[in-house]
C-alpha cells in the first residue's frame, strides 16, 4: 500500500477517536443504520406479505383498522398491514436513494477532478453546465424527464428511471465542492514531485489526489443521499413511483388518494413520513458532522459557527 | 473583468439556459412516440386523415426537424404560443395565465413571511450565540430541512381540518367562486392560511441559518467594535450596523430559492388543491397532457431563470464591492 493510504488509514483512526465523541454524529449513525437493519430483516419482522389483505372472521379484509397488537400500525384501505408495507417500503425507499446518491456522488466526484486537475476548458465548460443545472428548476424538469421516459414505454421499471433521473442531476454541488478542492491540492508540492519524476496524470489523480478529497467524498455522499431520498419520495408521492412496489413516497401517494386524512386514518400517512424524516435526519447529521470534521474548509469557518452545509449544497428540489 | 462585462456575463449566460431549456423540451416533444400531432390533441381522439394533415401542416411537421422545425417552435414559444391543452380544450398560455396569479399570491405571502420571520430569528439566534435561544433555532431549521414538503403539508391539513376546522380544499368556498378576489376577503384567508403556513415553516429554516451565518460574521468586523467603542447601545449597534449589511446574502438565497419555492408550490398546491400552477402541473403529469406540461415546464423554468439574472443584477446594485465574479 503507498503511503498516502496509510496516512488516510491513520486519518481514519483519529477520525473514529473524535467521531465517537459527537452525539450528534453518533445519533445520525443511529438513525441511519437502524433504517438499513429494518430493510434487511424485513422479512424476519413480520408474519404478513405487503400486498396481502387481512381479514376478519367473515372473511371481509379489515379496512382502516386502527394499530392494535397483531397489526402495530392498522391496516390501510384494502385491509394490508401498514408496518409491512412500511419495512418493506424501505427497502424501496433506501435503494432508490442510496443508488441515485452514489450515481450523483460518483459523476459529480468524476466532473469535479477532472474540471480541477486538468483546468482550461474542460473546466470551463463543466462549470457553465453546472451553472445552468443549477438556475433551471430541479422538480418541474424531474417531472417531465420522468414523465416522456414513461410514455416512451421502453419496459424500464419505475423505480429505475427514478434514480437515473436523481442521480444524473444532483452531481453539481458535488462536482463544484470536489473541484475547488482539487484545484488547491494541485498546487502542493508533492504534486509537483511526482510529476517531476515523471508520474502520469492518472497515477496523480489515483495516488495523490484522490486519497486527500476521499474523506470530502464520503461526507458529501452523505449529505447527496439525505436529498436523493427526499426526493425519490417527493416523485413518488406525486404519483411517479412504482405501485406494485411502494416506496415510503408512495405509500403516502396512496395514503392521500385514498381519503386517509378525512377518515382519520392517522396510522396510514404518519409512519412513512416519520420514516422518511427518520433517514433524511439521519443523514443529515451525519452529513454535518462529517462535513465539520473533515472539510478543511469549514473548519475555520466551523470555529465561527458558521453556516452548516445545507444552505451551501442547497435542498434541492425539497 | 468591470461591472458592465459582469452584467453582459450573466445576461448571456441566462440566455444560454433559457436556450438549454428550450431545446430539453423541444427534444422531449420529438422523442415521444408515435406522430407528433397525437401526442397534442390526444391519443383517443378520433380525426379523420384530412384533420390530421392539416394539423401537422399547421404545426410546421411537413418541414425537416432541423432548423425549420426547431426555429419555428422556439419562435411560437417566444411569442408565447405555447400549444393545445387537450385535457382542457383551451390555449395552453391562456390557461398558465388563468392560474399564475393564484400562484404568485401563495409563493408571494408564503416567502414574505419566511423573510420577515426567519431574518428576525436569525438574528436573534446570532445575537444570543451559543444559549437555547440558537440552540432551538438550529435544531428546528435541522428538522424542517429533513421534513418532505407534502407530508408536512398533509399533517396540518389534518390538524387543521379536524380541530380547526379549516377548509381542505380550494382558494374560496364554492359559492364564492368567481367573486373578485378582495370580496371575500376573509374567506380566502382561511383557505390561505395553511398552505402559507406550510410554506414559510419550510422557507424559514433556511433565511434563519443565513441570517443568523451573515450576522456573526458581520459582528466581526472592526467597524462593529467601532460602534461598540462609541458607545451606541446594542440595539443601536444591530439595527444600524451590522443588520443592513447581514442583508445582502438574503438577496441572492431569495432569489435563489425560487427555483425551490416552485417544487414547494407543486407539492403544496397538490395536498391542498390550491388552484395554481403547481396543481396544473401535477394534473397534465397524471393526465399524460404534455403540451400543458411543456408549457408550465417553459413558464416556470424562465420566470425562475429571469428572477436568478434579476438578482444578480440587484446584488451589483446593493453591493458596490461586487466588481469581480
Amino acid at each position: 500500500m503507498n503511503e498516502h493510504w496509510t496516512l488516510f488509514k491513520r486519518n481514519l483512526r483519529d477520525f473514529w477517536k473524535a467521531f465517537h465523541r459527537n452525539k450528534l454524529g453518533l445519533l445520525g449513525g443511529f438513525l441511519v443504520l437502524t433504517a438499513i437493519i429494518v430493510a434487511v430483516c424485513a422479512p424476519l419482522l413480520t408474519p404478513y406479505q405487503p400486498t396481502e389483505i387481512i381479514r376478519d372472521e367473515n372473511g371481509r379484509g379489515l379496512t382502516f383498522a386502527p394499530p392494535s397488537v397483531h397489526k402495530p400500525l392498522g391496516t390501510d384501505d384494502a385491509g394490508r398491514d401498514i408496518w409491512t408495507q412500511l419495512i418493506y417500503g424501505a427497502r424501496i425507499s433506501l435503494s432508490v436513494g442510496f443508488l441515485a446518491g452514489f450515481i450523483a456522488m460518483f459523476v459529480g466526484s468524476l466532473f469535479g477532478i477532472l474540471a480541477g486537475y486538468f483546468g482550461g476548458h474542460l473546466d470551463n465548460l463543466l462549470m457553465r453546465i453546472t451553472d445552468i443545472l443549477l438556475v433551471i428548476p430541479d422538480l418541474p424538469l424531474m417531472l417531465v424527464l420522468v414523465a416522456t421516459v414513461r410514455q416512451l414505454d421502453l419496459g424500464i421499471s419505475p423505480l429505475v428511471v427514478l434514480t437515473a433521473v436523481i442521480g444524473l442531476l444532483y452531481w453539481t454541488s458535488t462536482a463544484r465542492l470536489i473541484r475547488s478542492q482539487v484545484l488547491t491540492i494541485k498546487e502542493r508540492q508533492f504534486v509537483d514531485r511526482a510529476r517531476a519524476i515523471g508520474a502520469g496524470h492518472f497515477h496523480i489523480i489515483r495516488k495523490h489526489i484522490l486519497p486527500q478529497i476521499m474523506p470530502l467524498i464520503v461526507a458529501n455522499t452523505v449529505l447527496v443521499l439525505s436529498i436523493a431520498i427526499l426526493i425519490e419520495s417527493g416523485l413518488a408521492f406525486l404519483g411517479l413511483g412504482d405501485p406494485t412496489r411502494p416506496s415510503w413516497g408512495a405509500m403516502l401517494n396512496f395514503a392521500f388518494d385514498r381519503s386517509a386524512v378525512t377518515n382519520g386514518a392517522w396510522w396510514f400517512y404518519l409512519p412513512p413520513g416519520l420514516a422518511i424524516v427518520w433517514v433524511s435526519l439521519g443523514c443529515v447529521l451525519l452529513g454535518n458532522v462529517l462535513e465539520e470534521m473533515l472539510n478543511p474548509r469549514l473548519m475555520a469557518h466551523h470555529l465561527e459557527g458558521g453556516q452548516s452545509m445545507i444552505a451551501v449544497s442547497g435542498k434541492g428540489s425539497e | 473583468m468591470n461591472r458592465r462585462d459582469y452584467l453582459l456575463r450573466k445576461l448571456g449566460m441566462s440566455l444560454v439556459t433559457i436556450l438549454v431549456v428550450f431545446v430539453i423540451n423541444f427534444m422531449l416533444f420529438r422523442v415521444l412516440p408515435g406522430d407528433p400531432v397525437r401526442s397534442v390533441i390526444g391519443r383517443n381522439v378520433r380525426i379523420s386523415p384530412e384533420v390530421q394533415q392539416a394539423l401537422r401542416e399547421q404545426f410546421g411537421l411537413d418541414k425537416s426537424v432541423f432548423p425549420d422545425q426547431l426555429f419555428d417552435t422556439f419562435g411560437q414559444w417566444a411569442r408565447g404560443n405555447l400549444g393545445y391543452s387537450w385535457s382542457l380544450r383551451r390555449p395552453v398560455s391562456e390557461v398558465l395565465m388563468s392560474k399564475l396569479w393564484n400562484t404568485v399570491l401563495l409563493i408571494g405571502l408564503g416567502q414574505i413571511l419566511a423573510i420577515i420571520f426567519g431574518v428576525f430569528l436569525g438574528l436573534l439566534a446570532g445575537w444570543k450565540r451559543k444559549t437555547p435561544v440558537d440552540v432551538a433555532a438550529l435544531t428546528f431549521s435541522l428538522v424542517a430541512w429533513a421534513i418532505p414538503t407534502f407530508w408536512l403539508g398533509i399533517i396540518l391539513l389534518a390538524v387543521g381540518s379536524t380541530w380547526f376546522g379549516l377548509p381542505t380544499a380550494g382558494i374560496v368556498s364554492p359559492e364564492n367562486t368567481g367573486k373578485p378576489l378582495h370580496t371575500v376577503l376573509p374567506d380566502l384567508t382561511r383557505h390561505l392560511f395553511l398552505p402559507t403556513l406550510t410554506l414559510t415553516i419550510l422557507y424559514l429554516g433556511e433565511y434563519m441559518l443565513i441570517m443568523r451565518s451573515s450576522i456573526l460574521e458581520v459582528l466581526s468586523e472592526d467597524y462593529i467594535l467601532t460602534a461598540k467603542a462609541k458607545g451606541l447601545s446594542n440595539w443601536q449597534v444591530l439595527w444600524r450596523h451590522a443588520l443592513r449589511n447581514a442583508m445582502l446574502p438574503i438577496v441572492t438565497l431569495i432569489a435563489l430559492n425560487l427555483g425551490f419555492t416552485v417544487s414547494g408550490a407543486i407539492y403544496i398546491e397538490t395536498v391542498f388543491s390550491y388552484d395554481g400552477l403547481g396543481k396544473l402541473f401535477q394534473t397534465a403529469l397524471i393526465k399524460q397532457d404534455y403540451p400543458l406540461l411543456q408549457g408550465a415546464f417553459i413558464l416556470l423554468a424562465v420566470s425562475v431563470i429571469i428572477a436568478n439574472m434579476a438578482a444578480d443584477l440587484l446584488y451589483v446594485v446593493l453591493d458596490p464591492r461586487v466588481k469581480e465574479s
